[in-house]
Protein backbone atom coordinates (compact mmCIF):
# COMPACT_ATOMS: atom_id res chain seq x y z
CA UNK A 1 0.00 0.00 0.00
CA UNK A 2 1.25 3.40 -0.93
CA UNK A 3 0.54 5.64 2.04
CA UNK A 4 2.22 8.75 0.68
CA UNK A 5 0.03 9.01 -2.36
CA UNK A 6 -3.29 7.22 -1.90
CA UNK A 7 -4.56 8.53 -5.25
CA UNK A 8 -2.11 6.39 -7.15
CA UNK A 9 -3.88 3.23 -6.10
CA UNK A 10 -7.26 4.35 -7.38
CA UNK A 11 -5.86 4.53 -10.90
CA UNK A 12 -7.40 1.70 -12.92
CA UNK A 13 -4.88 -0.96 -13.73
CA UNK A 14 -4.60 -2.09 -17.34
CA UNK A 15 -4.63 -5.85 -17.11
CA UNK A 16 -3.78 -8.11 -20.03
CA UNK A 17 -7.44 -8.98 -20.36
CA UNK A 18 -8.44 -5.35 -20.36
CA UNK A 19 -5.79 -4.51 -22.96
CA UNK A 20 -7.05 -7.31 -25.19
CA UNK A 21 -10.66 -6.18 -24.92
CA UNK A 22 -9.71 -2.56 -25.57
CA UNK A 23 -7.75 -3.46 -28.68
CA UNK A 24 -10.62 -5.63 -29.92
CA UNK A 25 -13.09 -2.81 -29.31
CA UNK A 26 -10.82 -0.36 -31.13
CA UNK A 27 -10.38 -2.63 -34.11
CA UNK A 28 -14.07 -3.46 -34.37
CA UNK A 29 -15.00 0.20 -33.99
CA UNK A 30 -12.56 1.34 -36.66
CA UNK A 31 -13.71 -1.47 -38.95
CA UNK A 32 -17.31 -0.43 -38.47
CA UNK A 33 -16.40 3.16 -39.34
CA UNK A 34 -14.48 2.05 -42.41
CA UNK A 35 -17.27 -0.32 -43.38
CA UNK A 36 -19.89 2.42 -43.18
CA UNK A 37 -17.89 4.77 -45.41
CA UNK A 38 -17.11 1.95 -47.81
CA UNK A 39 -20.74 0.82 -47.96
CA UNK A 40 -21.82 4.37 -48.62
CA UNK A 41 -19.36 4.68 -51.46
CA UNK A 42 -20.39 1.38 -53.04
CA UNK A 43 -24.10 2.18 -52.80
CA UNK A 44 -23.41 5.54 -54.43
CA UNK A 45 -21.22 4.02 -57.13
CA UNK A 46 -23.80 1.48 -58.25
CA UNK A 47 -26.69 3.94 -58.35
CA UNK A 48 -26.58 4.62 -62.08
CA UNK A 49 -29.90 3.53 -63.55
CA UNK A 50 -29.30 4.80 -67.09
CA UNK A 51 -26.69 2.28 -68.21
CA UNK A 52 -27.17 0.06 -71.22
CA UNK A 53 -25.67 -3.38 -70.66
CA UNK A 54 -24.47 -5.91 -73.26
CA UNK A 55 -26.97 -8.39 -74.77
CA UNK A 56 -28.06 -11.17 -72.46
CA UNK A 57 -27.24 -9.18 -69.34
CA UNK A 58 -29.17 -10.39 -66.31
CA UNK A 59 -31.24 -7.76 -64.42
CA UNK A 60 -29.07 -4.88 -63.20
CA UNK A 61 -29.04 -5.86 -59.53
CA UNK A 62 -27.86 -9.39 -60.32
CA UNK A 63 -25.57 -8.09 -63.01
CA UNK A 64 -23.63 -5.95 -60.53
CA UNK A 65 -23.41 -8.99 -58.30
CA UNK A 66 -22.21 -11.39 -60.98
CA UNK A 67 -20.00 -9.26 -63.24
CA UNK A 68 -16.39 -10.04 -62.31
CA UNK A 69 -15.16 -7.02 -64.33
CA UNK A 70 -12.86 -9.04 -66.56
CA UNK A 71 -13.75 -7.12 -69.70
CA UNK A 72 -13.76 -10.21 -71.90
CA UNK A 73 -17.09 -9.16 -73.41
CA UNK A 74 -15.60 -5.83 -74.46
CA UNK A 75 -12.57 -7.58 -75.96
CA UNK A 76 -14.79 -9.99 -77.88
CA UNK A 77 -16.89 -7.20 -79.39
CA UNK A 78 -15.64 -6.64 -82.96
CA UNK A 79 -17.10 -3.13 -83.16
CA UNK A 80 -15.64 -1.78 -79.88
CA UNK A 81 -19.20 -1.09 -78.82
CA UNK A 82 -18.71 -2.09 -75.21
CA UNK A 83 -16.92 0.32 -72.91
CA UNK A 84 -15.45 -0.67 -69.54
CA UNK A 85 -16.21 1.95 -66.89
CA UNK A 86 -13.04 3.58 -65.56
CA UNK A 87 -12.50 5.79 -62.53
CA UNK A 88 -13.92 9.21 -63.35
CA UNK A 89 -16.73 7.84 -65.48
CA UNK A 90 -19.09 7.91 -62.52
CA UNK A 91 -20.33 4.42 -63.32
CA UNK A 92 -19.83 1.12 -61.49
CA UNK A 93 -16.14 0.63 -62.08
CA UNK A 94 -15.05 -2.11 -64.44
CA UNK A 95 -18.52 -3.02 -65.69
CA UNK A 96 -19.35 -3.00 -69.41
CA UNK A 97 -21.86 -0.63 -70.99
CA UNK A 98 -22.41 1.05 -74.33
CA UNK A 99 -23.43 4.44 -75.67
CA UNK A 100 -25.49 3.86 -78.85
CA UNK A 101 -25.08 7.41 -80.16
CA UNK A 102 -21.31 6.75 -80.31
CA UNK A 103 -21.22 3.08 -81.24
CA UNK A 104 -24.44 1.04 -81.23
CA UNK A 105 -24.69 -2.73 -80.90
CA UNK A 106 -24.52 -4.16 -84.42
CA UNK A 107 -26.30 -7.33 -83.33
CA UNK A 108 -23.81 -9.95 -84.55
CA UNK A 109 -25.62 -13.23 -85.17
CA UNK A 110 -22.95 -15.18 -83.26
CA UNK A 111 -23.07 -12.71 -80.32
CA UNK A 112 -19.34 -13.00 -79.48
CA UNK A 113 -19.65 -11.01 -76.27
CA UNK A 114 -21.99 -13.42 -74.49
CA UNK A 115 -20.34 -16.89 -74.49
CA UNK A 116 -17.01 -15.48 -73.24
CA UNK A 117 -18.58 -14.29 -69.99
CA UNK A 118 -17.11 -16.56 -67.31
CA UNK A 119 -19.65 -15.88 -64.58
CA UNK A 120 -22.93 -15.95 -66.47
CA UNK A 121 -23.62 -12.25 -65.89
CA UNK A 122 -24.34 -12.35 -69.61
CA UNK A 123 -26.85 -15.18 -69.80
CA UNK A 124 -26.54 -17.21 -72.98
CA UNK A 125 -29.97 -18.77 -72.47
CA UNK A 126 -31.74 -15.44 -72.62
CA UNK A 127 -30.42 -14.84 -76.15
CA UNK A 128 -31.01 -18.35 -77.46
CA UNK A 129 -33.96 -20.07 -79.01
CA UNK A 130 -34.64 -23.74 -79.41
CA UNK A 131 -34.30 -25.16 -82.90
CA UNK A 132 -34.63 -28.91 -83.55
CA UNK A 133 -33.98 -29.55 -79.88
CA UNK A 134 -30.78 -27.52 -79.95
CA UNK A 135 -30.06 -24.13 -78.43
CA UNK A 136 -29.26 -21.62 -81.15
CA UNK A 137 -28.07 -18.10 -80.47
CA UNK A 138 -30.63 -15.51 -81.50
CA UNK A 139 -29.65 -11.88 -81.03
CA UNK A 140 -33.20 -10.79 -81.81
CA UNK A 141 -34.18 -12.04 -78.37
CA UNK A 142 -31.83 -9.55 -76.69
CA UNK A 143 -33.45 -6.96 -74.46
CA UNK A 144 -30.70 -4.40 -73.91
CA UNK A 145 -33.09 -1.49 -73.73
CA UNK A 146 -36.01 0.14 -75.49
CA UNK A 147 -35.98 2.91 -78.07
CA UNK A 148 -38.07 5.90 -77.09
CA UNK A 149 -39.14 8.65 -79.50
CA UNK A 150 -39.36 12.27 -78.45
CA UNK A 151 -42.19 13.18 -80.82
CA UNK A 152 -41.59 16.90 -80.21
CA UNK A 153 -38.13 16.86 -81.72
CA UNK A 154 -38.57 14.07 -84.26
CA UNK A 155 -38.73 15.83 -87.64
CA UNK A 156 -40.94 13.07 -89.07
CA UNK A 157 -43.59 14.12 -86.55
CA UNK A 158 -43.18 17.70 -87.82
CA UNK A 159 -44.13 16.47 -91.26
CA UNK A 160 -40.63 16.50 -92.72
CA UNK A 161 -39.94 13.24 -94.47
CA UNK A 162 -37.38 11.14 -92.59
CA UNK A 163 -37.20 7.43 -92.03
CA UNK A 164 -33.55 7.16 -90.94
CA UNK A 165 -34.33 5.19 -87.79
CA UNK A 166 -36.79 2.92 -89.57
CA UNK A 167 -34.20 2.08 -92.25
CA UNK A 168 -31.43 1.57 -89.68
CA UNK A 169 -33.43 -0.86 -87.58
CA UNK A 170 -32.20 -4.45 -87.97
CA UNK A 171 -35.70 -5.72 -87.19
CA UNK A 172 -37.23 -3.25 -89.61
CA UNK A 173 -40.96 -3.46 -89.88
CA UNK A 174 -41.32 -5.15 -86.52
CA UNK A 175 -39.40 -3.16 -83.92
CA UNK A 176 -40.07 0.11 -85.76
CA UNK A 177 -43.02 0.58 -88.09
CA UNK A 178 -44.13 3.64 -90.02
CA UNK A 179 -47.56 5.06 -89.38
CA UNK A 180 -49.33 7.37 -91.83
CA UNK A 181 -51.07 10.19 -90.05
CA UNK A 182 -52.82 13.22 -91.48
CA UNK A 183 -50.83 16.44 -91.60
CA UNK A 184 -53.39 18.84 -90.11
CA UNK A 185 -51.23 21.88 -90.90
CA UNK A 186 -51.23 21.48 -94.68
CA UNK A 187 -54.44 19.53 -94.79
CA UNK A 188 -53.37 17.49 -97.79
CA UNK A 189 -50.19 15.65 -96.83
CA UNK A 190 -49.42 12.61 -94.75
CA UNK A 191 -46.83 12.41 -92.02
CA UNK A 192 -44.81 9.21 -92.06
CA UNK A 193 -44.03 8.73 -88.39
CA UNK A 194 -41.97 5.99 -86.77
CA UNK A 195 -43.48 3.90 -83.96
CA UNK A 196 -41.43 1.62 -81.69
CA UNK A 197 -42.83 -1.73 -80.59
CA UNK A 198 -41.46 -2.94 -77.27
CA UNK A 199 -42.13 -6.61 -78.05
CA UNK A 200 -39.52 -6.66 -80.78
CA UNK A 201 -37.13 -3.80 -79.94
CA UNK A 202 -33.80 -5.13 -78.67
CA UNK A 203 -32.36 -1.76 -77.70
CA UNK A 204 -29.39 -2.09 -80.02
CA UNK A 205 -29.42 1.65 -80.63
CA UNK A 206 -28.82 1.59 -84.38
CA UNK A 207 -31.82 3.94 -84.68
CA UNK A 208 -30.32 6.36 -82.15
CA UNK A 209 -27.03 6.19 -84.04
CA UNK A 210 -28.78 6.93 -87.35
CA UNK A 211 -31.07 9.70 -86.14
CA UNK A 212 -30.50 12.87 -88.15
CA UNK A 213 -31.30 15.43 -85.45
CA UNK A 214 -28.51 17.21 -83.61
CA UNK A 215 -29.31 15.32 -80.43
CA UNK A 216 -31.07 12.06 -81.23
CA UNK A 217 -34.87 12.28 -81.12
CA UNK A 218 -35.02 8.50 -80.78
CA UNK A 219 -32.88 7.07 -78.01
CA UNK A 220 -32.47 3.85 -76.10
CA UNK A 221 -33.25 3.70 -72.41
CA UNK A 222 -33.04 0.71 -70.09
CA UNK A 223 -36.39 -1.06 -70.27
CA UNK A 224 -37.17 -0.53 -66.59
CA UNK A 225 -36.76 3.21 -67.15
CA UNK A 226 -38.49 3.42 -70.52
CA UNK A 227 -41.57 1.34 -69.80
CA UNK A 228 -44.62 1.93 -67.66
CA UNK A 229 -46.64 -0.78 -66.02
CA UNK A 230 -50.46 -0.87 -66.16
CA UNK A 231 -50.71 -3.41 -63.36
CA UNK A 232 -53.33 -6.16 -63.52
CA UNK A 233 -56.33 -3.89 -62.86
CA UNK A 234 -56.91 -2.92 -66.47
CA UNK A 235 -58.16 -5.55 -68.87
CA UNK A 236 -58.11 -5.42 -72.63
CA UNK A 237 -61.76 -5.96 -73.45
CA UNK A 238 -60.92 -6.72 -77.06
CA UNK A 239 -58.53 -9.52 -76.22
CA UNK A 240 -60.04 -12.89 -75.45
CA UNK A 241 -56.93 -14.00 -73.63
CA UNK A 242 -56.94 -10.91 -71.44
CA UNK A 243 -60.67 -11.37 -70.79
CA UNK A 244 -59.87 -14.61 -69.05
CA UNK A 245 -58.27 -12.61 -66.28
CA UNK A 246 -61.61 -11.05 -65.28
CA UNK A 247 -62.97 -14.43 -64.33
CA UNK A 248 -60.01 -15.16 -62.13
CA UNK A 249 -60.23 -11.85 -60.34
CA UNK A 250 -61.44 -11.71 -56.75
CA UNK A 251 -63.04 -8.28 -56.32
CA UNK A 252 -63.42 -8.67 -52.56
CA UNK A 253 -59.67 -8.34 -52.27
CA UNK A 254 -59.55 -5.18 -54.39
CA UNK A 255 -57.75 -2.34 -52.67
CA UNK A 256 -58.36 1.25 -53.70
CA UNK A 257 -56.95 4.51 -52.39
CA UNK A 258 -60.34 6.08 -51.69
CA UNK A 259 -63.30 4.08 -50.48
CA UNK A 260 -65.08 2.20 -53.23
CA UNK A 261 -68.59 3.44 -53.96
CA UNK A 262 -71.39 0.93 -53.37
CA UNK A 263 -73.49 2.54 -56.14
CA UNK A 264 -73.79 1.03 -59.56
CA UNK A 265 -72.46 2.72 -62.67
CA UNK A 266 -75.98 3.63 -63.89
CA UNK A 267 -76.78 5.43 -60.66
CA UNK A 268 -73.82 7.69 -61.19
CA UNK A 269 -74.74 8.41 -64.81
CA UNK A 270 -78.39 9.25 -63.97
CA UNK A 271 -77.46 11.63 -61.20
CA UNK A 272 -77.22 15.20 -62.44
CA UNK A 273 -76.37 16.94 -59.18
CA UNK A 274 -72.64 16.32 -59.29
CA UNK A 275 -72.30 17.71 -62.78
CA UNK A 276 -73.88 21.15 -62.32
CA UNK A 277 -73.06 24.04 -60.08
CA UNK A 278 -75.97 25.33 -58.02
CA UNK B 1 27.75 -7.37 -65.35
CA UNK B 2 27.80 -8.25 -61.70
CA UNK B 3 25.48 -5.33 -61.13
CA UNK B 4 22.95 -6.90 -63.44
CA UNK B 5 23.45 -10.22 -61.69
CA UNK B 6 22.66 -8.46 -58.43
CA UNK B 7 19.33 -7.42 -59.89
CA UNK B 8 18.49 -10.61 -61.75
CA UNK B 9 15.25 -11.34 -59.90
CA UNK B 10 14.21 -7.70 -59.94
CA UNK B 11 14.67 -7.60 -63.72
CA UNK B 12 12.80 -10.90 -64.10
CA UNK B 13 9.97 -9.62 -61.94
CA UNK B 14 9.61 -6.42 -63.91
CA UNK B 15 9.69 -8.43 -67.12
CA UNK B 16 6.86 -10.72 -65.96
CA UNK B 17 4.82 -7.81 -64.61
CA UNK B 18 5.16 -5.72 -67.74
CA UNK B 19 4.98 -8.78 -70.00
CA UNK B 20 1.68 -9.88 -68.48
CA UNK B 21 0.30 -6.35 -68.75
CA UNK B 22 1.37 -6.31 -72.39
CA UNK B 23 -0.28 -9.67 -73.09
CA UNK B 24 -3.52 -8.41 -71.54
CA UNK B 25 -3.22 -5.17 -73.49
CA UNK B 26 -2.53 -6.94 -76.78
CA UNK B 27 -5.61 -9.14 -76.35
CA UNK B 28 -7.74 -6.03 -76.61
CA UNK B 29 -5.58 -3.95 -78.94
CA UNK B 30 -4.33 -6.54 -81.44
CA UNK B 31 -6.69 -9.42 -80.79
CA UNK B 32 -4.00 -11.83 -79.58
CA UNK B 33 -5.62 -14.71 -77.79
CA UNK B 34 -2.81 -15.53 -75.36
CA UNK B 35 -4.28 -13.94 -72.27
CA UNK B 36 -7.73 -12.38 -72.58
CA UNK B 37 -9.57 -10.64 -69.79
CA UNK B 38 -8.10 -8.92 -66.76
CA UNK B 39 -6.50 -9.93 -63.49
CA UNK B 40 -9.93 -10.55 -61.96
CA UNK B 41 -10.72 -13.23 -64.52
CA UNK B 42 -8.96 -14.24 -67.70
CA UNK B 43 -8.65 -17.02 -70.23
CA UNK B 44 -5.28 -18.48 -71.21
CA UNK B 45 -5.03 -19.54 -74.87
CA UNK B 46 -8.84 -19.41 -75.08
CA UNK B 47 -9.12 -22.59 -73.00
CA UNK B 48 -7.69 -22.38 -69.48
CA UNK B 49 -9.85 -20.21 -67.22
CA UNK B 50 -8.15 -18.19 -64.50
CA UNK B 51 -9.93 -16.23 -61.80
CA UNK B 52 -9.09 -14.21 -58.74
CA UNK B 53 -10.15 -16.36 -55.77
CA UNK B 54 -10.63 -13.33 -53.53
CA UNK B 55 -12.95 -11.71 -56.09
CA UNK B 56 -14.96 -14.95 -56.25
CA UNK B 57 -15.16 -15.00 -52.47
CA UNK B 58 -16.52 -11.45 -52.43
CA UNK B 59 -19.05 -12.24 -55.14
CA UNK B 60 -20.21 -15.31 -53.25
CA UNK B 61 -20.66 -13.23 -50.13
CA UNK B 62 -22.58 -10.70 -52.26
CA UNK B 63 -24.93 -13.56 -53.13
CA UNK B 64 -24.00 -14.17 -56.77
CA UNK B 65 -24.82 -17.45 -58.45
CA UNK B 66 -22.10 -17.98 -61.02
CA UNK B 67 -21.02 -20.26 -63.82
CA UNK B 68 -18.57 -23.10 -63.26
CA UNK B 69 -15.76 -21.48 -65.29
CA UNK B 70 -14.72 -19.01 -62.64
CA UNK B 71 -14.61 -21.66 -59.94
CA UNK B 72 -12.27 -23.81 -62.03
CA UNK B 73 -10.21 -20.69 -62.72
CA UNK B 74 -10.03 -19.79 -59.05
CA UNK B 75 -9.06 -23.37 -58.15
CA UNK B 76 -6.20 -23.29 -60.65
CA UNK B 77 -4.93 -20.02 -59.20
CA UNK B 78 -5.22 -21.27 -55.61
CA UNK B 79 -3.33 -24.47 -56.40
CA UNK B 80 -0.64 -22.55 -58.31
CA UNK B 81 0.06 -20.03 -55.55
CA UNK B 82 -0.46 -22.69 -52.91
CA UNK B 83 2.62 -24.40 -54.33
CA UNK B 84 4.65 -21.47 -55.69
CA UNK B 85 5.20 -19.55 -52.63
CA UNK B 86 3.23 -17.17 -50.53
CA UNK B 87 2.38 -13.91 -52.12
CA UNK B 88 4.33 -14.47 -55.34
CA UNK B 89 1.34 -12.85 -57.06
CA UNK B 90 2.07 -9.59 -55.26
CA UNK B 91 5.67 -9.25 -56.35
CA UNK B 92 5.66 -11.04 -59.69
CA UNK B 93 2.26 -10.22 -61.20
CA UNK B 94 0.49 -7.33 -59.46
CA UNK B 95 1.14 -4.09 -61.38
CA UNK B 96 0.63 -1.91 -58.29
CA UNK B 97 3.81 -3.51 -56.93
CA UNK B 98 5.79 -1.38 -59.39
CA UNK B 99 4.27 1.79 -57.93
CA UNK B 100 4.82 0.79 -54.32
CA UNK B 101 8.35 -0.44 -55.02
CA UNK B 102 9.14 2.94 -56.58
CA UNK B 103 7.77 4.71 -53.52
CA UNK B 104 9.77 2.43 -51.26
CA UNK B 105 12.96 2.96 -53.24
CA UNK B 106 12.49 6.73 -53.08
CA UNK B 107 11.83 6.42 -49.36
CA UNK B 108 15.23 4.81 -48.89
CA UNK B 109 17.01 7.30 -51.18
CA UNK B 110 15.44 10.30 -49.46
CA UNK B 111 16.13 8.77 -46.02
CA UNK B 112 12.45 9.11 -45.14
CA UNK B 113 12.68 5.92 -43.11
CA UNK B 114 15.16 7.48 -40.75
CA UNK B 115 12.80 10.21 -39.66
CA UNK B 116 10.34 9.61 -36.90
CA UNK B 117 7.30 7.63 -37.99
CA UNK B 118 4.05 9.34 -37.22
CA UNK B 119 1.47 7.15 -38.90
CA UNK B 120 1.15 3.61 -37.65
CA UNK B 121 -0.99 0.87 -39.12
CA UNK B 122 -0.83 -2.73 -38.00
CA UNK B 123 0.46 -5.33 -40.43
CA UNK B 124 -2.64 -7.29 -39.51
CA UNK B 125 -4.93 -4.48 -40.70
CA UNK B 126 -5.13 -6.20 -44.10
CA UNK B 127 -6.90 -9.17 -42.52
CA UNK B 128 -9.42 -6.81 -40.99
CA UNK B 129 -9.87 -5.18 -44.40
CA UNK B 130 -10.27 -8.66 -45.91
CA UNK B 131 -13.06 -9.58 -43.51
CA UNK B 132 -14.55 -6.10 -43.89
CA UNK B 133 -14.65 -6.39 -47.67
CA UNK B 134 -16.62 -9.63 -47.36
CA UNK B 135 -19.06 -7.99 -44.95
CA UNK B 136 -19.48 -4.90 -47.13
CA UNK B 137 -19.98 -7.18 -50.15
CA UNK B 138 -22.74 -9.01 -48.30
CA UNK B 139 -24.44 -5.71 -47.35
CA UNK B 140 -24.22 -3.98 -50.72
CA UNK B 141 -24.62 -7.01 -52.98
CA UNK B 142 -21.55 -6.03 -55.01
CA UNK B 143 -17.98 -7.32 -54.82
CA UNK B 144 -16.88 -4.41 -52.65
CA UNK B 145 -13.10 -4.52 -52.93
CA UNK B 146 -13.30 -5.12 -56.68
CA UNK B 147 -15.08 -1.78 -56.95
CA UNK B 148 -12.17 0.10 -55.37
CA UNK B 149 -9.24 -2.25 -56.02
CA UNK B 150 -6.34 -0.25 -57.51
CA UNK B 151 -4.90 -3.53 -58.79
CA UNK B 152 -7.65 -4.26 -61.27
CA UNK B 153 -8.22 -0.55 -61.88
CA UNK B 154 -4.58 -0.23 -62.99
CA UNK B 155 -4.81 -3.48 -64.94
CA UNK B 156 -8.00 -2.41 -66.74
CA UNK B 157 -6.56 1.07 -67.22
CA UNK B 158 -3.71 -0.36 -69.27
CA UNK B 159 -6.09 -2.52 -71.30
CA UNK B 160 -9.11 -0.27 -71.81
CA UNK B 161 -7.84 3.27 -71.22
CA UNK B 162 -6.69 5.02 -68.08
CA UNK B 163 -9.30 7.68 -67.29
CA UNK B 164 -8.59 8.85 -63.75
CA UNK B 165 -6.57 5.74 -62.88
CA UNK B 166 -3.48 7.91 -62.42
CA UNK B 167 -5.07 9.64 -59.44
CA UNK B 168 -5.69 6.31 -57.72
CA UNK B 169 -2.10 5.22 -58.25
CA UNK B 170 -0.73 8.60 -57.16
CA UNK B 171 -2.70 8.30 -53.93
CA UNK B 172 -1.09 4.93 -53.20
CA UNK B 173 2.34 6.25 -54.18
CA UNK B 174 2.05 9.21 -51.81
CA UNK B 175 0.68 7.02 -49.02
CA UNK B 176 3.62 4.65 -49.32
CA UNK B 177 6.17 7.44 -49.74
CA UNK B 178 5.12 9.83 -46.99
CA UNK B 179 2.66 7.78 -44.96
CA UNK B 180 3.44 4.26 -43.92
CA UNK B 181 6.42 2.25 -45.19
CA UNK B 182 5.00 -0.44 -47.47
CA UNK B 183 1.65 0.98 -46.41
CA UNK B 184 -0.54 -0.34 -49.18
CA UNK B 185 0.94 -3.77 -49.91
CA UNK B 186 2.15 -4.56 -46.43
CA UNK B 187 -0.68 -3.23 -44.33
CA UNK B 188 -3.94 -2.54 -46.19
CA UNK B 189 -4.35 -4.60 -49.35
CA UNK B 190 -6.78 -7.46 -48.62
CA UNK B 191 -5.76 -9.28 -51.78
CA UNK B 192 -2.25 -9.52 -50.37
CA UNK B 193 -3.82 -10.81 -47.17
CA UNK B 194 -5.78 -13.41 -49.11
CA UNK B 195 -2.68 -14.60 -50.94
CA UNK B 196 -0.67 -14.81 -47.73
CA UNK B 197 -3.36 -17.14 -46.41
CA UNK B 198 -3.37 -19.16 -49.64
CA UNK B 199 0.44 -19.43 -49.67
CA UNK B 200 0.84 -20.18 -45.99
CA UNK B 201 1.98 -23.75 -46.66
CA UNK B 202 3.57 -23.31 -50.07
CA UNK B 203 6.75 -25.10 -51.07
CA UNK B 204 9.06 -22.59 -52.78
CA UNK B 205 10.73 -20.58 -50.03
CA UNK B 206 13.64 -18.28 -49.32
CA UNK B 207 16.25 -20.06 -47.18
CA UNK B 208 18.61 -18.48 -44.69
CA UNK B 209 22.03 -20.03 -44.18
CA UNK B 210 23.10 -18.71 -40.80
CA UNK B 211 26.86 -19.52 -40.84
CA UNK B 212 27.33 -17.28 -43.89
CA UNK B 213 25.49 -14.31 -42.38
CA UNK B 214 27.61 -11.29 -41.43
CA UNK B 215 24.69 -9.41 -39.89
CA UNK B 216 24.91 -6.53 -42.38
CA UNK B 217 21.07 -6.36 -42.33
CA UNK B 218 20.87 -5.30 -45.98
CA UNK B 219 18.16 -7.94 -46.47
CA UNK B 220 16.01 -6.56 -43.68
CA UNK B 221 16.42 -3.04 -45.04
CA UNK B 222 15.21 -4.00 -48.49
CA UNK B 223 12.52 -6.49 -47.48
CA UNK B 224 8.96 -5.20 -47.90
CA UNK B 225 7.76 -7.56 -45.17
CA UNK B 226 10.80 -7.44 -42.90
CA UNK B 227 9.00 -9.26 -40.09
CA UNK B 228 9.32 -12.53 -42.02
CA UNK B 229 13.13 -12.30 -41.78
CA UNK B 230 13.17 -12.66 -37.99
CA UNK B 231 15.71 -15.53 -38.22
CA UNK B 232 18.49 -13.51 -39.86
CA UNK B 233 21.76 -14.21 -38.06
CA UNK B 234 20.00 -16.50 -35.60
CA UNK B 235 19.32 -19.82 -37.21
CA UNK B 236 19.37 -21.61 -40.56
CA UNK B 237 15.82 -22.12 -41.73
CA UNK B 238 13.38 -21.25 -44.49
CA UNK B 239 11.13 -18.22 -44.44
CA UNK B 240 7.83 -19.89 -43.73
CA UNK B 241 5.42 -17.03 -43.09
CA UNK B 242 2.71 -16.51 -45.66
CA UNK B 243 3.40 -12.77 -45.72
CA UNK B 244 6.69 -13.28 -47.62
CA UNK B 245 6.15 -12.09 -51.21
CA UNK B 246 8.96 -14.22 -52.67
CA UNK B 247 10.37 -11.15 -54.42
CA UNK B 248 13.93 -12.38 -53.80
CA UNK B 249 15.28 -8.89 -53.12
CA UNK B 250 16.93 -10.23 -49.95
CA UNK B 251 18.73 -12.89 -52.00
CA UNK B 252 20.04 -10.25 -54.39
CA UNK B 253 21.30 -7.75 -51.86
CA UNK B 254 23.02 -10.39 -49.74
CA UNK B 255 26.76 -10.23 -50.46
CA UNK B 256 27.59 -13.26 -48.36
CA UNK B 257 25.46 -15.94 -49.99
CA UNK B 258 23.44 -16.38 -46.82
CA UNK B 259 20.09 -16.40 -48.61
CA UNK B 260 18.71 -18.34 -51.56
CA UNK B 261 15.63 -20.04 -52.95
CA UNK B 262 14.89 -23.48 -51.63
CA UNK B 263 12.09 -25.88 -50.91
CA UNK B 264 10.25 -25.37 -47.66
CA UNK B 265 12.07 -26.90 -44.74
CA UNK B 266 9.44 -29.00 -43.03
CA UNK B 267 11.78 -30.47 -40.45
CA UNK B 268 12.92 -27.21 -38.87
CA UNK B 269 9.56 -25.52 -39.15
CA UNK B 270 8.00 -28.42 -37.30
CA UNK B 271 10.69 -28.36 -34.63
CA UNK B 272 10.17 -24.65 -34.33
CA UNK B 273 6.46 -25.13 -33.92
CA UNK B 274 7.13 -27.44 -30.97
CA UNK B 275 9.49 -24.94 -29.38
CA UNK B 276 6.85 -22.26 -29.56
Amino acid sequence: MNTQNPKRDTKPKITERRRFLTIMAQSVGLSALGGLIWTGYVEEAKATPLLLRPPGAVPEKDFLRMCIKCGQCAEACPYDTLIIAKPGDGRPMGTPYFIPRDIPCYMCTDIPCVPVCPTGALDQKSVSREENGKEVLDINKAKMGLAVIDTESCVAYWGIQCDACYRACPILGEAITIDYIRNERTGKHAKLVPIVHADHCTGCGLCEHACVTEKAAIFVLPREVAMGKPGDYYVKGWSEKDQERIKQRDLSKLQTKTERSEKRAQDYLNMDEGLFDE
Amino acid sequence: MSKIFKMRYLILRRLTQIGLLFLYFSANAYGWKVLTGTLSSSTLFQTVPLADPFAILQMLSAGAVMGIDVFIGAAIVVIFYGIIGGRAFCSWVCPVNMVTDLANWLRRKLLLDKAERKVWVSRNARYWVLVLSLIVSAITGVAAFELVSPITIFNRGVIFGMGMTGAVLLAIFLFDLFGVKNGWCGHICPLGGAYSLIGRFSLVRVRHNEPNCTLCMKCKEVCPESEVLFMIGKESTTVNMGECVNCARCIEVCDDDALGFSIRDFATSKAKGEKR
